[in-house]
């Protein structure tokens, strides 16, 4: 199942960017996420791992996850390790005026044959609620906070080194 | 007499993963939609290692807190992590249950709790069985596991944390009357299948329920289970415990939670 979710944000792409890599940012905007939390000294940056939970209706789903694209400041992919099969994606592109295009998109596939079809049907709406609740958060925080300083280097640094990376998992 | 329950194996190996992420989805639709079951404190339980887990049982024999924990539980921590359940000989008996043991639920014994504890895995226990499962609905908010502490020695003897896990609205899944102790006893149940009770109980489809052995129809009862903090036995009470008074306070814990639990609760199954 896919959910995808879009908003313009009116900040400049890095300042966007420096929100979305800083672990200790994520859970402030991420609706429905319990937890987030680096697993292991790599805290950012491809092959970085979490451990991700987010409330779906009656549980906290979620798993270990690995980022596995990371290309400053335009996206960053994960893909999930243990737990719910899923993978996700932060697009972020200019737009005139100096705004971004921010979308996030997740696919999920739950096991199970029909019945796992059933629920991924069934929790479409609550995962896309909690997307886009996400986003609106998101933008509330980058358009009207001041810009967070520690993260804004380690996005820098990264882009300046250039790694990128796609895995095809 | 002696009793006519077939001797079950301890195969702790029958427990399968993919077995049990192939039915999370159908457990999260009944626990989501049918019970809205609310697990909390799940972030309380160590993330490794072997830990008991001490629930309080309600829901007659359909269990609704049980399944629901179990999906809660895996969904969690995975279905990777090791985590076996205790049940009554009876129930890993009945040929509706075959898929039980694929989910982790082996006989319940102080040999298999030491057994599923030594391989380093999550074990939940339900002191209280039969006797308290079957309890009248009047009686929803009362933790009553009988006078039974082998909880508490398994935990202080395996050196392992335990954490009391703590559940409401399993007993309005029915209107249960009344345990029938006396019943069984004169039915000699006890000492033909191990039953202390025959419960009596208006349940659907049947109407007027006894001994609940088909189950049952459970009401959409909301389920709430509140996970506690962890408690070091061995730290708390010594090399030594004195039994009682670790019993009157680890249930009593249990039991402040679950009244609090109930003051939540507005309406008998809305929740």
């Amino acid at each position: 199942m896919h959910v995808a979710v879009h908003t313009p944000i009116a900040a400049p792409r890095q300042r966007v960017w420096d929100y979305i890599v800083d672990p200790d940012r994520h859970r402030e905007f991420m609706e429905g996420m319990t937890r987030w939390e680096a697993e292991g000294a790599r805290r950012t940056g491809l092959g970085a791992r979490f451990a991700m939970r987010m409330r779906v209706a009656s549980v906290e789903l979620g798993g270990l996850l690995e980022i596995v694209e990371f290309d400053p400041p335009c996206d960053l992919a994960w893909t999930s390790i243990t737990g719910l099969d899923h993978r996700g994606r932060w697009r972020l592109r200019p737009r005139d005026g100096g705004c971004t295009d921010v979308e996030l998109r997740v696919t999920y596939y739950a096991p199970g044959g029909i019945m796992g079809s059933i629920a991924d049907l069934v929790a479409w709406p609550i995962v896309r609620g909690h997307l886009q609740r996400s986003l609106e958060a998101l933008k509330q925080r980058v358009e009207t906070r001041p810009r967070p300083r520690s993260t804004t280097a380690v996005g820098k640094r990264r882009h300046a080194t250039g790694r990128r990376r796609t895995a095809p998992r | 007499m002696t009793s006519l329950l077939p001797t079950l194996d301890d195969d702790f190996e029958r427990r399968d993963p993919d077995f049990i992420r192939q039915f999370l989805p159908l457990f999260w639709l009944i626990a989501s939609f049918w019970f809205r079951a609310d697990v909390r404190g799940l972030e309380k339980i160590p993330p490794t290692g072997p830990v008991l887990l001490v629930g309080n049982h309600s829901g007659g024999n359909m269990t609704p807190d049980t399944a629901a924990f179990v999906l809660a539980f895996s969904a969690y921590f995975g279905a990777e992590r090791p985590f076996y359940q205790l049940a009554h000989s009876l129930v890993l008996t009945m040929p509706a249950l075959w898929w039980l043991r694929s989910f982790g639920t082996v006989v319940a014994s102080p040999k298999n709790a030491d057994k599923a504890l030594r391989k380093g895995a999550a074990l939940l226990v339900y002191p209280g069985g039969d006797y308290e499962v079957h309890r009248p609905t009047a009686e929803s908010a009362k933790v009553d596991f009988d006078g039974r502490k082998g909880f508490l020695r398994i935990a202080h003897r395996d050196r392992v944390p335990l954490v009391p896990v703590v559940s409401i609205g399993g007993q309005e899944t029915a209107l249960f009357l009344a345990r029938g102790q006396r019943l069984a006893k004169w039915l000699r149940l006890d000492r033909m299948f191990r039953l202390k009770v025959l419960p009596v109980s208006l349940a659907l489809p049947w109407g007027l329920n006894i001994g609940d052995l088909l189950g049952h129809l459970p009401l959409p009862a909301k389920i709430t289970i509140q996970v506690l903090d962890p408690i070091d036995l061995r730290a708390r009470y010594g090399a030594k415990p004195d039994w009682t008074v670790a019993y009157r306070e680890v249930v009593g814990q249990m039991q402040r939670t679950l009244t609090r639990l109930q003051a939540e609760r507005r309406l008998p199954i809305v929740g």
